[in-house]
């Protein structure tokens, strides 16, 4: 084996392509003549939406192929050995260059403890004396900055939270002393302020270690926060590479700036500007730009002729016949400003008042004993008022109790405590109980449609369960409806014909949407529908969205865990911890300052596809399995905490004008002082 | 977890006390008592009387299943209504009989499966992968009558290596058995195998292919470690429900295949019994066979438990 000095780079992927033969017999690429360099101790992000290929790539670099995947041509080179040679490879993944995987909770062996797991890292890649392994296990949790590193030796990996099993992932790849890492979508799953924190351990660690990284990520916020160089995948082939700064500010692809236009803004409620059409499909890319039939720039030069990486105008290269025009395509902040509704006084559409839901089924012993109720359900003292063609945004972290208020609200499980009524009138708790033009009226669309729509049913199938429960319709009457609400969510009426798998996943979205409005609702309950979606595709659902709900007023209550997604589209926002109200008001108001710490928390961790944006860390990264038993809900993470008086009284609220509710102890005259100092 | 496994074992004796009342009321509701099976056309009049009070059936139904479950809970199963001798004598023997049959074919089966269902998983598509396949396919469709046939015409007339039935005394010994145990046991592990062999084959299928035993390639772990160490605990927890049904079916009575070897096991006393309508034996089999049942699948439950820590730290009522 070759010694690698300095002018040998770490990681040299040379016109590499990878692909399957389809059964039809042709050879379908999945990457394509991919050239990328990285040097010791550099931080490159490679970033795609799904099915680019950017996964693959970092997976062929450690020299491991997904089933049915060859190499087509090409070679991977880490530091001067063939990592497609076979001999040797073993010996260098793990040790020398380490993978960080994407769901640390399926990655780690669910039957072997986490010490364990650790040391046999350091059994293979580690020159340490075994009598050391114990220690420098603990050493490594304690690095990953785990709390009680010593007690989490004997824990098994369902036993810790997300965000923790990704540490023990990042502590089982330090344990090889790697010279390099590659991260394949190390934060997505997590919570906004895991992530937070996860970042910026890496980011620490790049520093003090001098390890190169390759980050691999669909987020560009989070590939800005931890890369100094960053490459645009699409189809298989990369499309534009430079620093991070000239990528994220001055991208000079079509792509690169289709996909920073469509995140959405924090600071303004602007809708993030849609990327069209889909990604073709492996194999079906023709001679020329992958990207051409989604370009508004293509010229007929694209569709003949790839091209090849050139010098770009915004700098770094890129490929693309039309980069100078490209330069001038609308950024990130371009997109439309979404107009307010103007709401008359009227009653609000669905009202609910203090409602609590608990999960905890009362054991038969618990009945006959008259065994009092847990303290502290899971969701409580939730009050909410929508008016007609209102959007409320609820936002919060896993556990904060947005999806169970939804599903109390659809009658999927009953409240403990509360009421909820629709227009005035009392809501039955339960679905069953609850008559067919009650349920019209309240409509619920599923985060994942692959899940949410049956997969043996074509689009007609589906549009027709709505239309003919509800509607009566039938033949030609309930054709020409399902063409018309298709036609309101832009799909063409020869989709209905289809089946689910046959669409694409925005695509699929979109029929969801459309069956929801089938029923012509007064409320529509929205579940995380964009999260499972990729940031162009989730752009269009949300203009579509802001659409309908312009053109009906149908109200909208809308879950979230991405704050600017709800900034998008929401006129109020709730902010909830553990299933309790921390902050609601009108969406500026609760986007601006003063702010309840925990919103505070939740705006700083997010992350800004900007290299100069450095998020804030406040709340401590700590995960409660249920909220305290008395006081305030937030108290154990809590950046400001006051004292005693935040475990014993719960937080009064606030009203500071325009609705706008702060429950905290300390007055929003204080908090907005403390929030204006940085 | 000390809290689960008392669930489950109070769960499990529930179960066995409904099964004795369901088996009860199901002998009772047949029409003729055990006296006027037993006495047949001579059950008219005094005799009749007197067979049932000897037997205790002229007492209320209640009284007799009460006193019967309570027999039961101290090992005595009452009379046999055909011979008269207590029947816990009668079953002893044949029990016996039955463990060294089961255990014979679980002790050549289990691991053989294992061993075969891992290779098979591993291998998939492999040549071998394709033989057990195939095999595992044909022994569990053929009937064990034409195995067992096929296996006597082979081995015992063609080749004369052994016997083709079992031929012991009632209170033989268990040396008794051999070598005429050997075809037996051969059927019955051909059948077993192949069950166990299928579970196993996609269970380490569907494992190799998971997120953890890639990252564990990825780790540089060599492969046999990574069988052995991250792949196979979890690959083999479905197999241990499998197995456990097939205890409960090797120790229920295997009916027929006791019946072409003319082994003296449980399924032919079961048969016998039933032919000669003795119902307190019938009675008392089927509790028993009901009662392994339960025992076996709460083994296999808590053994599960025990394997899989993903289960063990559930919280409880959570």
């Amino acid at each position: 084996m070759k010694i690698a000095g300095d002018d040998v780079p770490l990681i040299g992927i040379t016109d590499l392509s990878v692909g399957f033969t389809t059964r039809a017999g042709v050879v379908a690429p999945v990457l394509r003549n991919i050239g990328l360099v990285v040097r010791r101790g550099e931080t490159v992000g490679l970033v795609g939406e799904s099915g680019s290929g950017k996964s693959t790539l970092a997976l062929v670099a450690m020299g491991y192929l997904k089933a049915g995947l060859r190499v087509l041509g090409g070679g991977v080179r880490f530091a001067g050995q063939d990592m497609l040679a076979g001999d040797g490879v073993a010996a260098i993944r793990g040790g020398r260059l380490a993978l960080i995987p994407q769901n640390a909770g399926q990655a780690l062996t669910p039957t072997i403890r986490i010490g364990a797991q650790i040391a046999e890292a350091l059994r293979l890649h580690s020159t340490l004396p075994r009598a050391d392994h114990a220690a420098r296990v603990v050493e490594l949790l304690a690095r990953v900055r785990l709390p009680t590193p010593g007690a989490l030796v004997t824990r098994y990996p369902h036993e810790l939270s997300g965000g923790q099993q990704q540490r023990v992932a990042i502590a089982m790849a330090l344990a090889g002393e790697p010279e390099a890492l590659l991260l394949d979508e190390p934060t997505t799953g997590l919570d906004v302020t895991t992530q937070a924190h996860v970042l910026e351990l890496l980011r620490d660690l790049a520093a003090s270690s001098g390890m190169a990284m390759v980050y691999v990520s669909h987020d560009l916020g989070a590939v800005a926060r931890v890369c100094a160089r960053v490459a645009v995948m699409y189809a298989g082939e990369i499309v534009a590479e430079g620093s991070a700064r000239q990528i994220l500010r001055t991208p000079s692809h079509p792509y690169a700036r289709g996909l920073i236009a469509a995140i959405p803004v924090l600071g303004e409620a602007r809708l993030p500007v849609p990327l069209d059409g889909r990604p073709p499909a492996p194999g079906a890319v023709g001679e020329g730009c992958s990207f051409a039939p989604r370009c508004g720039l293509a010229e007929a030069g694209c569709l003949t002729a790839r091209g090849a990486l050139v010098p770009a105008p915004g700098g770094g290269v890129v490929r693309c016949r039309r980069a100078d025009a490209a330069v001038r395509l609308p950024m990130r902040r371009d997109g439309a400003l979404r107009l307010a509704l103007e709401f008359d006084g009227g009653g609000g559409v669905l009202g609910l008042d203090a409602i609590a839901v608990s999960y905890a089924r009362r054991s038969l012993w618990d009945q006959i004993t008259r065994a009092p109720r847990d303290a502290a359900p899971v969701v409580d003292g939730i009050t909410l008022t929508l008016r007609p063609g209102e959007t409320i945004g609820l936002v919060g972290e896993s556990g904060s109790g947005k999806s169970t208020i939804l599903k109390s609200i659809a009658g999927l499980i009953g409240p403990l405590r509360g009421s909820i009524d629709l227009a005035g009138v009392a809501l039955a708790p339960r679905v069953a109980q609850r008559d067919v033009g009650v349920l019209r009226r309240v409509q619920l669309i599923f985060q994942n449609p692959d899940e949410s729509l049956n997969p043996r049913q074509t689009i007609a199938e589906i549009l027709a369960q709505p239309l003919g429960l509800y509607f009566g319709l039938s033949g030609a009457a309930l054709r020409a409806r399902s063409i018309e609400l298709l036609a309101q969510v832009r799909l063409g009426g020869h989709y209905l014909d289809r089946l689910p798998a046959q669409l694409s996943g925005g695509e699929k979205q979109r029929v969801a949407v459309a069956r929801a409005f089938a029923a012509d609702p007064d409320v529509v309950l929205c579940d995380e529908v964009t999260s499972a979606l990729d940031v162009s595709v989730q752009a269009a659902v949300l203009g579509l969205l802001d659409d309908l709900r312009r053109e009906r007023r149908t109200a909208c209550i809308f879950v979230s865990h991405d704050l600017g997604v709800v900034r998008a589209l929401a006129d109020r926002v709730v902010v909830l911890y553990q299933g309790r109200i921390c902050e609601s008001g009108p969406a500026d108001a609760v986007y601006g300052l003063p702010s309840h710490p925990y919103t505070e928390a939740l705006l700083g961790a997010v992350l800004e596809p900007d290299p100069d944006h450095a998020p804030r860390l406040l709340a401590a990264d700590i995960v409660e399995h249920g909220p305290p038993a008395r006081g305030c809900a937030f108290q154990n993470r809590c950046h400001r905490r006051l004292g005693g008086i935040c475990a014993t009284d719960a937080p009064p609220a606030h009203e500071i004008g325009d609705g706008h509710v702060i429950r905290c102890h300390i007055p929003p005259a204080t908090l907005a002082a403390a929030q204006a100092a940085p | 977890m000390l809290r689960l496994v008392l669930n489950r074992l109070l769960l499990g004796l529930v179960t066995v006390a409904l099964a004795s009342a369901i088996i009860f009321g199901a002998v009772e509701a047949l029409p003729g008592d055990a006296c006027v099976a037993v006495l047949q056309r001579d059950a008219v009049g005094q005799r009749l009387a007197n067979c049932r009070h000897d037997l205790g059936l002229d007492r209320p139904a209640l009284t007799r299943y009460l006193g019967w479950a309570a027999g039961a809970v101290q090992g005595d199963l009452g009379v046999s209504a055909g011979s008269g001798r207590p029947i816990a004598a009668l079953l002893g023997e044949r029990l016996r009989n039955t463990l060294l049959l089961a255990g014979l074919t679980l002790a050549v089966g289990v691991p053989l499966a294992l061993l075969l269902g891992v290779l098979g998983g591993l291998r998939r598509d492999g040549a071998l992968d394709i033989v057990l396949s195939t095999g595992g396919i044909l022994a569990m469709t053929i009937p064990e009558f034409v195995s067992a046939t096929v296996l006597i015409f082979v081995f015992s007339i063609w080749l004369g290596w052994v016997p083709g039935i079992v031929v012991a005394a009632p209170g033989a010994p268990l040396a008794d058995f051999f070598p005429g145990i050997v075809l037996p046991v051969a059927v019955l592990t051909m059948v077993m195998t192949a069950h166990i062999l299928r579970t196993i084959r996609s269970s380490v299928i569907e494992v190799m292919a998971s997120d953890f035993v890639r990252m564990a390639v990825l780790k540089g772990v060599p492969y046999a470690r990574i069988v052995w160490r991250h792949a196979l605990p979890s690959a083999l927890l479905p197999a241990i429900n499998v197995i456990a049904l097939t205890i409960a079916w090797l120790l229920g009575g295997v009916v027929v295949v006791e019946k072409v070897f003319n082994y003296p096991g449980l399924g032919r006393f079961m048969i016998d019994s039933i032919t000669e309508r003795d119902l307190p034996v019938v009675q008392a089999l089927a509790l028993l066979v009901a009662s392994v049942y339960v025992g076996v699948n709460l083994a296999a439950d808590l053994l599960t438990l025990l394997l899989d820590p993903r289960l063990r730290t559930h919280r409880a009522g959570g």
